[in-house]
């Protein structure tokens, strides 16, 4: 029998729009630890949810064992000895660790439950991987690096030949991930073999054997563990350069009035010590990979989070915001990334929408809304921000995507917003609307409004920004003017998960 | 009697953190469920005081007998309310099990024991289409078993000719829930009694608890664990439409008639007792024996207010009061849990 365990070739999978995965392939060995790397959406986990039977394949083959499998559900990917592990956790709080390993294996006597025989097999798994815990508890009174335990006990019970884990780390104190790279130590040992996803490029040389990059849903390459070298990896993962002359720089921006100031914020679940400043007429970038914290960052400034021991200071005066409405009232409007939840009222009119957040203007002293003023006020920006809709009494839920965003974004203004925080502003808008979006931020910022803009596009970032904030694991790792930074460069500190730091 | 699966104090070894935790949260859970039981022994002491009619057996007996059909009813519901559902169309749906039965019974005048299982069986159907409706066709269950509770109203009145059906010349009908087979314990709070048990055996014993409790937890996680969730939700809400069934039975038996016009506002009473037993309404935890006490909660609070000669107007503020109070609790603890 050779050593290889696993062999991919020539995956692809679309969804309606999107080509997630192109021509994908990777090998896997006994015993082997291959790491899959890439930036957000390149297709790691379509790659992962097609493996364990979550997605099927649109083309392409699976060979385990040398022989090709065909995983229609999660099951047959359990019965094959394919085991996930997932970014989010998946287990059943109110029950106790053996009833969650063994879920849908119930041991059982006729229609009974045999609880003593589950809490056997459980405590006998738990001692055999050497995890430490009581069967009996409950999961829901258990840390969360606990419960990831839970969840490789599971992973394993199956007798799984190839074990997945998606960012097992990314809610591990070191000392736990020490446990887990222990534990990862033992299933190699033992002939397991292990996908690894992680951002954590210091992870990667610790216990990965090989590195397979994807970019953009396709198979770029891999590297063997002699050659694992951090810079090339990140090389790998950007690969595409975007032309320098589109970008502005932190010196186009000679204006140095701070009109938002935060010092020292933190929150319980993620951010710590977070400082930065914005001025005015600026667009001030947020760099990171998913889970870094930038979308905490927006929430706990405008109040929507309970932050602790930060200060926040709008145009040098200290404010408290305690909620999204002392954030509006100071005149600071957040845009969420997912605008069709958060952001506007769809089945509405455009109208209705882009007055929603300043009704009481149009309000007089007995409640009434007066809405030919306010009607044509909602002309005006439609006009100004070139929204195409066939009218202000259109449903906003027949808008393009790109439409809408601008629809969120008159709203604010609509409210006289000085600061505007962009969440993702063109996340699901096409490539020609992007160009929009684009324009007018910059028009909004030459109009001496100030904005930060939290992207997962680097190209992006970098197209818009005066200056950037990049993060990793609820701090900021550095921030960079426009003409010091790379993609490269972004990256790198997009993956400093310790402490080292530089400003 | 504790129907969630662990009962033994949890323990966690080797973490610092953790046996102080769990040993917290474990006693949090013993008094969530000995509060509604302190409830109810209060309600005792202070009924007894109050009125010297209130402790006699023949009074314990009458509540016990009162309790028997919102407490049949609130048994099922406990199962749909663990998997983080609901259940509206109990109340009416009991109504359309009674006039069904009277259908069998005496318009059709077939033997006892049909006409009851027929009786039970429609309310199971009931509750294998809401199950349907909410697993396969993905209704919210608010709506579905709203639409089922209507459905079911309708139905009852037009089989019943909006009359109701008398079961007198059904010899041994009445006994079912007004006979003694224990001396001096009416049939249906025996019958109460005995589903119970049975339902706390399903609940903690069976894989339909287990998945009850797990589909109540987390139930993408419990599907992506190879439980085909769907089956078993259609399971669930049939199991609890056969409690509706019986309580049909039950109801039409004490009442020696099936009245098709009854049944409104007995799935919010049977609900509140669910609630008011410590059942959480975002799924996950209950317990049987919570679900037995709140609905002795409800029928004590009733009568002894009643014996207390205080008008029925007012019982139903003090019901509704208790019932915010219930809700509450639970809010405070989900608060509490999730910090």
């Amino acid at each position: 029998m050779s050593n290889q365990l696993l062999r991919v070739t020539g995956i692809s999978k679309s969804f309606p729009g999107v080509q997630a995965l192109k021509d994908v392939q990777f090998e896997l060995d006994r015993g082997e630890v291959l790491a899959l790397v890439g930036e957000n959406g390149a297709g790691k986990s379509s790659l992962m949810k097609i493996l364990s039977g979550i997605y099927s394949k649109d083309e392409g083959s699976i060979f385990l064992d040398g022989v090709e499998v065909n995983i229609d559900c999660p099951k047959t990917a359990q019965a094959l000895g394919i085991s996930i592990i997932h970014q989010e956790m998946n287990l059943m709080a109110h029950l106790t660790i053996a009833q969650n390993i063994f879920i849908g294996r119930e041991p059982r006597g006729g229609l009974f439950l045999r609880e003593r025989a589950l809490n056997r097999k459980a405590d006998e798994l738990l001692k055999r991987l050497g995890i430490n815990l009581d069967p009996k508890a409950l999961v829901e009174t258990l840390t969360v690096a606990k419960q990831q335990m839970v969840e490789i006990a599971k992973a394993l019970s199956f007798d799984a030949k190839v074990l997945i884990m998606d960012e097992p780390t990314s809610a591990l104190t070191d000392v736990e991930t020490e446990t887990l790279f222990r534990l990862i130590e033992d299933l190699k040992r033992a002939g397991t073999g292990i996908i690894y996803i992680s951002h954590r490029m210091d992870e990667l040389r610790r216990i990965t054997d090989r590195v397979t990059v994807l970019r953009d849903g396709e198979y770029i390459g891999t590297l063997q563990k002699e050659q694992l070298d951090i810079p090339t990896i990140i090389e790998m993962m950007v690969g595409r350069h975007i032309e320098e002359s589109a970008r502005p720089t932190a010196r186009d921006h000679a204006n140095n009035e701070v009109v938002l100031k935060v010092e020292g914020l933190n929150t319980r679940q993620l951010l710590k010590d977070i400082s930065f400043e914005l001025k005015r007429g600026e667009i001030l970038g947020f760099a990171g990979m998913m889970g870094a914290g930038r979308t905490e960052v927006a929430r706990a400034i405008i109040g929507a989070d309970l932050s602790e021991g930060g200060r926040v200071f709008i145009n040098g005066k200290p404010v408290k915001i305690k909620q999204p409405s002392d954030a509006v009232a100071h005149g600071i409007g957040y845009l969420s990334e997912d605008r069709k939840a958060y952001g506007l009222l769809l089945e509405q009119d455009v109208n209705t929408n882009v007055l929603l957040a300043s009704l009481r203007d149009y309000t007089d002293a007995l409640g009434f809304v007066h809405t030919m003023k306010g009607k044509q006020k909602s002309r005006e920006y439609v006009a100004s921000l070139r929204i195409k809709t066939p009218s202000i009494s259109a449903i906003t839920k027949n808008l393009s995507g790109g439409n809408q965003q601008k629809v969120v974004i008159a709203k604010w203004l609509a409210r006289d917003c000085d600061i505007l925080i962009f969440d993702e502003p063109t996340r699901g808008i096409d490539v020609g609307a992007k160009e929009e979006i684009y324009r007018l931020l910059n028009d909004l910022v030459a109009a001496g409004k100030s904005i930060i803009m939290i992207s997962s596009e680097l190209p992006e970032v970098l197209r818009l920004s005066h200056r950037i904030v990049v993060m990793a694991n609820g701090r900021i790792t550095a921030i960079l003017d426009n003409e010091d930074a790379d993609q490269a460069k972004i990256m790198d500190y997009a993956t400093r998960m310790g402490d080292e730091k530089e400003l | 009697m504790n129907a969630t699966p662990v009962t033994e104090q949890t323990r966690v070894e080797g973490g610092t953190p953790e046996p102080q935790r769990s040993a917290k949260s474990f006693l949090r859970a013993q008094i969530q469920q000995s509060l509604a039981f302190a409830t109810l022994v209060v309600l005792l002491v202070f009924f007894s005081f109050a009125s010297s009619n209130f402790f006699t057996w023949s009074n314990i007996s009458g509540i016990l007998l009162s309790t028997a059909v919102i407490g049949i009813l609130a048994l099922g519901t406990t199962f749909v309310i663990i998997t983080g559902g609901i259940d509206l169309s109990i109340g009416t749906g009991m109504t359309l099990a009674a006039v069904m039965t009277g259908i069998f019974l005496v318009n059709l005048e077939l033997p006892l024991i049909v006409g009851v299982i027929g009786g039970i069986l429609t309310g199971g159907l009931m509750g294998f289409v809401n199950g349907f409706n909410i697993a396969i066709l993905r209704l919210p269950p608010f709506i579905a078993t709203l639409a089922m509770m209507l459905i079911a109203q309708g139905l009852a009145l037009v089989i019943s000719g909006v009359r109701p059906i008398y079961f007198s010349g059904v010899s041994g009908f009445k006994d079912i829930a007004l006979g003694f087979v224990i001396p001096s314990l009416p049939n249906a709070v025996l019958i109460l009694f005995v589903l119970a048990l049975l339902a706390y055996v399903l609940l903690s014993k069976t894989l339909l608890g287990r998945y009850t409790f797990a589909i109540g937890s987390n139930e993408e996680a419990t599907r992506l664990s190879g439980v085909d969730t769907r089956k078993w939700k259609i399971v669930i809400y049939t199991v609890a439409g056969l409690f509706t069934g019986v309580a049909g039975v039950v109801i039409g038996a004490r009442l020696d008639s099936a009245q098709p016009q009854l049944g409104t506002g007995y799935e919010l009473q049977a609900i509140a007792a669910v609630i008011i037993g410590g059942t959480s309404l975002l799924g996950g935890r209950g317990s049987i024996l919570g679900t037995l006490i709140g609905a002795l909660i409800m029928s004590v609070l009733i009568n002894g207010l009643r014996i207390m000669s205080i008008q029925t107007e007012w019982q139903n503020v003090v019901i509704g009061v208790v019932i915010l109070i219930a809700v509450f609790t639970d809010a405070l603890r989900q608060r509490r849990a999730a910090s």
